[in-house]
């Protein structure tokens, strides 16, 4: 009887438990909505996002600037990322012996796990000085380091992990006779690769690459570290920008002083989860399409 | 596709193949010098100014003007959170697993729907898990405190630790539940005496995987679990933690305190490392119970 009272109360427990995760997505999304309402009863969502005055202390919130500094960010990070994660992808899956794969997964894995903060560090110490003194003098700009590229290629890296690691399960749920057939038909591997991997995969490696752009978006500590937080439409790769992330970040001691700010903040921070989950659902509704294909 | 075989065509296939392998070797090897690079980099510049001092003292009057002590602060704030954050988040994810695996069917609607917040959940920024922290303690009037920080880093870990658990759950086979079932165990009994045994190494991962995320983020505590140069007392305390102590310390304009925020990086760095050996060692221990 006891054993019986028990095992109902632990179903009944745990099935609230359950509905936790479900409740906090929503509860996330109308928190930051409820705080951002001051700001958004005053000034409509488009003027706030196109408006390009950031002055807090006039009441003046334009985001233009940062959301221009975020997008270069984060598509200077998948032009680097996106082609190297699938190379070094397809090598792991198609080309690479069996012990040197064993071996590269957990060092990918460790590199997912490095902190960002301390990817920011690095980036000041090896990327800043690289883009200052090397690449700009070699395309006749000058730059401090801390630039747009800079963030680009720090982000690019701490992504390479999370595109790679899609990229590799696409790849492995294509059937293996598929490639037998290309190369009995005397196809070079790369021609297997490029005809028959590709194609298959193609869906599954837009969404690797829409969950790395996901990542990207939101990264804030290494970005903010190397990126210079000028709050001005960057107009070259050279120049410093100011990602909205590091404006969260940067700003969250002064935020109560000021009034709006908050509100400000919190509307970024919004913005910032709306571009998030729609690229994450978009992600996993194209990967659950191909796995159920794959069935 | 057409294959030509003219001796011309051939040269040019294979001048492709070969291409394509060094630029796919090429990337391979950026990938894996850029995490060697990143270590390689911070423990030797960090290696001039690591000494025992760092990491045994808290920063004294002037510290972060270049004079002595250390961040043991931040380094106990952080375990200290890591340790609360992960706990809590087992809390949860655990049993969410357990029901997810054992008391719903495979495609019921309710474990897709959680499953799917799951992986929302998980690629959501930190910073907005920390903005929305902020939110939290703002409508409960809470300070940034330690206790507030758990919280908020519980939150980013739910995510991350339940899909590494589920990830091993739903490997269990079916049998050996049935099996257990069959004895006259309730479901209780199966989730707990049986099926996370056979999960153990796959738990110990999960919850070193989060810890190590846990004490690695800057963005959620940064406006949740405060800072402060001495080790917290009490939960409703702020607390410094070493992503921030590095970044605060790199943001000083003083090149000897600059040089400890690179020593600092090295620290959390080899923790990190650390956790992430010792989750594989563990999981060789543990999988005695495991029945293959």
């Amino acid at each position: 009887m006891m054993r019986l009272f028990k095992d109902v109360f632990a179903r009944k427990t745990m099935f609230l438990l359950t509905l936790v995760p479900s409740v906090l997505v929503l509860l996330i999304v109308f928190g930051l909505y409820e705080k951002s309402k001051a700001l958004l009863g005053l000034k409509s969502l488009g003027t706030l996002l196109f408006s390009t005055t950031w002055s807090p202390l006039r009441g003046e919130f334009g985001f233009f600037p940062f959301i221009m500094g975020t997008l270069w960010v984060t598509a200077v990070a998948l032009v680097i990322a996106i082609p190297v994660s699938l190379f070094t992808a397809i090598y792991l899956s198609e080309y690479a012996p069996k012990v040197f794969r064993e071996f590269a997964k957990p060092v990918i894995d460790m590199l997912a796990g490095i902190p960002s903060v301390v990817f920011g560090v690095w980036g000041i110490m090896v990327i800043v000085p690289f883009v200052g003194n090397v690449l700009a003098p070699l395309f006749g700009v000058y730059s401090s380091g801390y630039s747009i590229l800079a963030g680009g290629i720090v982000l690019a890296i701490m992504i390479f992990p999370t595109i790679i690691h899609v990229s590799l399960e696409v790849f492995s749920s294509i059937p293996f006779a598929l490639r037998e057939t290309s190369l009995s038909l005397g196809a070079t591997r790369w021609e297997t690769v490029h005809h028959v991997v590709l194609r298959k995969g193609a869906q599954g490696i837009l969404a690797a690459a829409i969950l790395g752009l996901s990542r990207a978006f939101g990264e804030t500590m290494a970005v903010l570290m190397v990126v210079g937080n000028v709050p001005l439409v960057p107009k070259s790769l050279f120049q410093p920008g100011y990602p909205l992330p590091a404006l969260i970040a940067n700003n969250y001691g002064e935020m109560m002083s000021i009034p709006l700010y908050d509100s400000a903040l919190m509307l970024a921070a919004l913005v910032l989860l709306a571009v998030v989950l729609v690229a994450s659902i978009l992600g996993r509704w194209i990967l659950v399409k191909v796995e159920r294909r794959a069935e | 596709m057409k294959l030509e075989t003219s001796p011309a065509r051939l040269r040019h296939r294979r001048i492709v193949e070969a291409s394509a392998r060094v630029l796919m070797i090429g990337s391979t090897a950026l990938v894996i010098g850029s995490l060697l690079a990143i270590i390689g980099v911070i423990v030797w510049k960090s290696l001039p100014v690591l000494n025992l001092d760092m990491i045994t003292r808290t920063p004294k009057g002037g510290y972060y003007l270049g004079k002595e002590g250390g961040i043991l602060n931040a380094i106990i704030g952080s375990l200290y959170l890591g340790v609360g954050a992960t706990a809590l988040a087992l809390v949860f994810s655990l049993p969410i697993v357990l029901y997810l695996n054992l008391y719903t069917k495979k495609k019921s609607r309710i474990a897709g729907l959680t499953r799917f917040a799951f992986d929302v959940l998980w690629g959501i920024p930190s910073i907005v898990y920390g903005a929305f922290g902020f939110v939290l303690m703002m409508a409960v009037g809470l300070r940034a405190s330690l206790l507030a920080g758990i919280i908020t880093v519980a939150l980013l870990e739910l995510p991350i630790m339940s899909r590494a658990i589920d990830e091993v759950m739903v490997l269990v086979p079916r049998e050996l539940t049935d099996a257990s079932s069959a004895l006259g165990a309730t479901r209780l009994e199966t989730a707990l005496k049986v099926v996370v045994r056979q999960c153990m190494p796959g738990i110990l991962t999960a919850i070193l995987i989060a810890f190590g995320r846990g004490i690695g983020d800057a963005a959620s505590v940064l406006f949740t679990a405060g800072f402060t140069d001495r080790i917290p007392t009490s939960l409703l305390q702020p607390a410094a933690t070493l992503p921030l102590a590095i970044f605060f310390q790199l943001g000083t304009p003083f090149p000897e305190v600059q040089q400890r925020a690179y020593a600092s990086a090295a620290v959390l760095t080899l923790l990190i490392l650390l956790i992430s050996l010792a989750s594989r060692l563990l999981i060789k221990r543990f999988t005695k119970h495991v029945i293959k």
